[in-house]
C-alpha cells in the first residue's frame, strides 16, 4: 500500500505535474513580497523610534519600495501567465 | 507485534534509498513526477518509523522482556511514565528517536515546500533522506544498535531504569536535545541544495528560518533541563561542569545562535552569505558531533554510555558532511560574495558580524577544551584534560562582551544610526546601568570579583536598553492606535513577533548571565562532617544536623538514608531541610544487601529557594562501620538461598525462596532501623548559591521569546497587513 502511494505520481502524465510550476514561482514571489513588507514595516518602526533620521529612512524606504514594486510586477506577470 | 516494528525498520532504508534516487534523478532530468514520488517516499519513511516507535513503546508498556532493549532498561516495577521514556536511555532507542524525528521534520518541510523552490528541494530531499538512510542502516548493522533485537532466553524481570534517569527532567532532556540536533538538518539540507543549484539568494533562508529557530529552542530547552537535573540530582551542587557531553550540546547552540542572527543580515542586505552557509554547516556538524560524543564513549563523561559500535560510522558521516560542504562552498565562493559592504560600524549589520565572531570564538574555545584529551594524546601520548578553571578563564571575557552586545544590537537600526540618534538611544540605558552597578558595588562584595561586576554592568545596560526598546515601541503604537500602555505593548509584540520575540529572548539571556555570574562567583561552599547534634557555619547560615531518617520503597526497590538539617540565620530558623541518599537494589531475587550500596546511588538534595538565592545541601552517610554487619547478613542470606537446578525449583524450593525473600526484606528493614538508632556521621556539602533561580527563570523567558518569534501571525492579520502595504505601494506602482 505504501509502495503504491509512493509510485502513484509516476503514473501521471508529465503535463499534469508540470502545471504546478507556475504555482511555485508565484509562491516564491509571494514569500519575497511578504519579506519586503516586513522590512518596510521595520524601517518605519525604526524611524518612529528615532533610530533612523528622516533622510536615512527615506533612502531605506525608497529602496525597499523599489524592490517591492519589482516583485509586484513580476507577480502580476506570473499570475497573468498562469491564467492564460 | 514486535515483528511488525522490526519489519518497518528493515523497510525504512529502502524508502530512504528510493527517496534519494528519485529526488536526484528527478532533479537531473527535470521530471517532477520523480520529485513528487521522492517526497512521498519520505512520508512513507515517516509512517514506517512511527509504527516502529509505537511498537517499541508498546513493548515497554507491556514489559515485553523478549526485546533486549526493554529487558535492559525497564522492569515491571518501573513507573509507567518512565517506561515510556526509557526508550531513549539506550543506544538503539536513541538512534530510532533520531531517525523518527528526522523523518517527521523532513516530512513537514517537504509538505510546506511542495509548491516552492522547485530546483532546490530535490537536493534537500536527497540530503535529508540520505541522513535517514545512514541512521536506519546504522541501527540494522551496528552491533547492539538494533532496538528490536530479541533475547533467546526471556528473563522474568528486567534490569530496570538507571536510577539517575528517574527524574522528570531526564525524561524530557534527551528528546529535546535530539530534536534540537535533528532540526538543524533542515536548514543544512536546504543550504546544500542552494549551493548545488546556485540559488544563493535568501529564499532558502526564509523557508527554513522557522525550523532553525525551533532547533534553537529545543536545544536550549534540552540544555536547561540537563543543567536543572544536574543541580537537583547530582551531589556536587553545580549546574554546569564543562562535561564533554554538556559542551557538545552548547557548541551547536552557540553557532546556531550566530546563524539565526547572521541570516537576518542576508535577508535584508544580501550580505554575509559565505558566513551563513559556513555557519549552518558548522552548526549541523557540531550537532552530529554531539550525537557522536554521547554515543561513542570516546571521552569520559557523566553521560558515558560506554564504548559503542556507532562511533566510527558517525565519525565517517561527520567527515563526509564537512568535506562535501567545504568543497561546495569553495566552488561557489564567487557567487556567494556580495557586492554590498557594511556602510557603518554603528549599524545592526556590524553588531551581528561582531556577534558571529564572539559566538564562534566561544564555540572554538569550548571545542579546544573538550577535545584537548584527544589532542594531547595524539601529540604526546598522554591524555590530559582541562577542567572548569581553564574554561572559566577563557569563556568569561568573551561571554561578558557578548552580554554587552545583547543590549547594543536591539538599539541600532539597519545600515546606519547617526551619532545624535545613537546618543539619544544609549544615554538612559547607560545611566541606569551605571546607577545599578554602583548600587550593587556598594551594597554587596561584588567589587571583589571585577569580572562578575563587569558582567553585571553590561547586563544591566542590556536590560535597560531592552526596556527602552519596549517603551519606545509601545509609545509609537499608542500614538498610532491609542489605548492603554499594556494593550499597546501587546499589540506591538503581536504585530512584530520576530523582532520583539527576539528582544524577549535577549532579556531572558541577560537575566541568565547575571544569575550565572552571581551563583558561580559569589557561591559559598563547605564540605562538612557532622554527627547528630553538631553544627557548623556556612556563610551567614548555621546548619545543624538534628537526626537521621530512613525510608524503604519496595516498589522502586529503593533504600533511603537521610538527615533532618536545621538551617538558621541570625538566630532564627531559615529552613528545615531533608537531604537524603537513595540506594537501589538490582531487581534479581538473589541480590545481596551489599548490592544496594555498590550500584548507582542518587541524591535527593535539600534546598530552600528564594529570589535572592538557594541554600542547597547534599548528604552522604558514612556507612563504613556497617560493612561488617552487612557482610554478616549477606553470609546468612547466602546460606538460606535455595540452589535451583536446571529443571527448575521443586515445591520445597519455592517455599524456601519465599522465606528467603521475607528474610531479605526483614534484613533491609533491620538495617534501616539500625541507621536511625545508631546514627553515623554524614558528609554534608552545603552551598549558598546567590540568584540561581534566575537561571531557570531567565532560560524560560528566553524560550518564551523564541516561541513568540517562531509563532506565525494569524492568517487574517497577515492579510490585513499585506493589504495595507499593497495599497500604499499601489500609488507608487501606478507612478512606476
Amino acid at each position: 500500500m505504501l509502495a503504491a502511494f509512493v509510485i502513484a505520481p509516476l503514473r501521471r502524465p508529465p503535463r499534469e505535474v508540470a502545471e504546478g510550476e507556475e504555482d511555485a514561482a508565484i509562491a516564491d514571489l509571494e514569500a519575497r513580497k511578504e519579506a519586503l513588507y516586513r522590512q518596510i514595516r521595520d524601517a518605519e518602526l525604526d524611524h518612529q523610534q528615532g533610530k533612523l533620521s528622516d533622510a536615512d529612512w527615506q533612502s531605506v524606504d525608497g529602496d525597499l519600495r523599489r524592490q517591492a514594486i519589482e516583485v509586484l510586477k513580476r507577480l502580476d506577470a506570473a499570475r497573468r501567465a498562469h491564467q492564460a | 507485534m514486535v515483528e511488525l516494528g522490526a519489519a518497518c525498520l528493515i523497510a525504512a532504508p529502502f524508502a530512504c534509498l528510493y527517496a534519494v534516487g528519485a529526488a536526484l534523478v528527478g532533479a537531473r532530468r527535470g521530471d517532477r513526477r520523480l520529485v513528487v514520488s521522492s517526497r512521498r517516499a519520505v512520508y512513507a519513511l515517516c509512517a514506517l518509523l512511527t509504527v516502529a516507535v509505537v511498537v517499541l513503546e508498546a513493548a515497554f508498556v507491556r514489559s515485553d522482556f523478549s526485546v533486549a532493549l526493554v529487558a535492559d532498561h525497564s522492569s515491571t516495577t518501573t513507573p509507567l511514565g518512565y517506561r515510556l521514556t526509557a526508550m531513549w536511555s539506550s543506544q538503539g532507542g536513541s538512534l530510532l528517536l533520531w531517525a523518527w524525528v528526522l523523518s517527521l521534520a523532513t516530512s513537514a518541510v517537504l509538505y510546506l515546500t511542495r509548491n516552492r523552490h522547485r530546483e532546490l528541494v530535490p537536493y534537500a530531499t536527497a540530503v535529508l533522506a540520505g541522513l535517514g538512510l545512514f541512521f536506519t542502516v546504522l541501527m540494522l548493522t551496528a552491533g547492539g544498535a538494533n532496538p528490536f533485537a530479541r533475547l533467546d532466553a526471556v528473563p522474568a524481570e528486567g534490569v530496570g531504569l538507571n536510577p539517575l534517569l528517574r527524574h522528570p527532567a531526564m525524561a524530557i532532556h534527551p528528546p529535546m536535545l535530539y530534536s534540537g540536533y535533528v532540526f538543524w538538518s533542515i536548514p543544512f539540507a536546504f543550504a546544500v541544495g542552494a549551493l548545488i543549484t546556485r540559488r544563493l539568494d535568501s529564499s532558502w533562508i526564509r523557508t527554513t528560518r522557522r525550523f532553525a529557530l525551533i532547533a534553537w529552542i529545543l536545544l536550549g530547552i534540552g540544555i536547561l533541563l540537563g543543567s536543572r537535573w544536574s543541580y537537583s540530582e547530582l551531589g556536587w551542587g553545580g549546574y554546569w561542569g564543562w562535561d564533554p557531553v554538556e559542551n557538545a550540546s552548547l557548541m551547536p547552540w552557540l553557532v546556531g545562535t550566530a546563524f539565526l542572527h547572521s541570516i537576518m543580515v542576508q535577508e535584508r542586505r544580501g550580505m554575509l552569505r559565505v558566513w551563513n552557509v559556513s555557519l549552518i554547516v558548522a552548526t549541523f556538524t557540531l550537532a552530529l558531533l554531539g550525537t557522536f560524543l554521547v554515543r561513542s564513549g570516546i571521552l569520559e563523561s557523566i553521560h558515558a554510555f560506554g564504548a559503542s559500535t556507532v562511533g566510527t560510522p558517525l565519525l565517517g558521516l561527520i567527515a563526509v558532511v564537512v568535506i562535501g560542504s567545504a568543497a561546495l562552498i569553495v566552488s561557489r565562493v564567487d557567487a556567494l560574495r556580495s557586492e554590498r559592504r557594511i556602510e557603518s560600524l554603528v549599524s545592526r549589520e556590524s553588531v551581528f558580524l561582531i556577534n558571529n565572531l564572539l559566538l564562534v570564538g566561544l564555540a572554538a574555545v569550548i571545542f579546544w577544551g573538550t577535545f584537548f584529551p584527544l589532542i594531547s594524546e595524539a601529540l604526546t601520548g598522554e591524555k590530559s584534560s582541562l577542567g572548569s578553571p581553564w574554561f572559566d578563564r577563557y569563556i568569561a571575557p568573551l561571554a561578558i562582551v557578548l552580554v554587552l552586545f545583547t543590549g547594543i544590537g536591539p538599539l541600532l537600526a539597519w545600515r546606519r544610526v547617526s551619532a545624535g540618534a545613537l546618543w539619544r538611544l544609549v544615554r538612559w540605558p547607560l545611566v541606569a546601568a551605571v546607577a545599578a552597578t554602583a548600587a550593587v558595588a556598594m551594597l554587596t562584595d561584588a567589587v571583589d570579583e571585577p569580572l562578575a561586576l563587569c558582567l553585571f554592568a553590561f547586563a544591566f545596560f542590556a536590560l535597560a536598553a531592552l526596556a527602552a526598546e519596549f517603551w519606545r515601541g509601545a509609545s509609537a503604537q499608542r500614538a498610532l492606535t491609542g489605548g492603554g500602555p499594556f494593550g499597546a505593548l501587546g499589540r506591538l509584540v503581536g504585530r512584530n513577533r520576530r523582532r520583539y520575540g527576539g528582544y524577549i529572548v535577549h532579556t531572558g539571556l541577560a537575566l541568565l548571565f547575571i544569575a550565572v555570574a552571581a551563583s558561580s562567583s559569589f557561591q559559598t561552599s563547605r564540605d562538612l562532617r557532622l554527627r547528630p547534634g553538631q553544627s557548623a557555619e556556612v556563610g551567614d547560615y548555621t546548619v545543624k544536623y538534628l537526626e537521621p531518617t530512613q525510608s524503604i520503597d519496595p516498589k522502586e526497590q529503593r533504600l533511603s538514608f537521610g538527615a533532618v538539617v536545621d538551617v538558621t540565620r541570625d538566630g532564627k530558623r531559615y529552613a528545615l531541610l531533608h537531604p537524603s541518599r537513595n540506594y537501589y537494589s538490582t531487581s534479581s531475587s538473589d541480590a545481596t544487601i551489599a548490592g544496594f550500596f555498590e550500584g548507582e546511588a542518587t541524591s535527593e538534595v535539600g534546598r530552600k529557594t528564594e529570589a535572592s538565592g538557594d541554600v542547597w545541601m547534599a548528604m552522604r552517610p558514612d556507612l563504613t562501620s556497617l560493612d561488617g554487619v552487612i557482610a554478616a547478613v549477606d553470609r546468612r542470606l547466602e546460606r538460606a538461598l535455595p540452589r535451583v537446578g536446571p529443571q527448575g525449583p521443586t515445591p520445597e524450593q519455592v517455599d524456601a525462596m519465599r522465606d528467603y525473600t521475607a528474610q531479605q526484606g526483614q534484613a533491609i528493614r533491620n538495617l534501616a532501623a539500625l541507621y536511625v538508632t545508631n546514627p553515623l556521621p554524614i558528609d554534608l556539602r552545603v552551598n549558598v548559591n546567590p540568584l540561581v533561580i534566575w537561571i531557570w527563570i531567565g532560560g524560560a523567558i528566553a524560550v518564551a521569546g523564541g516561541l513568540i518569534a517562531v509563532w506565525p501571525a494569524p492568517e487574517a492579520r497577515r492579510r490585513r497587513v499585506s493589504d495595507v502595504y499593497a495599497a500604499r505601494l499601489a500609488r507608487d506602482l501606478g507612478r512606476a
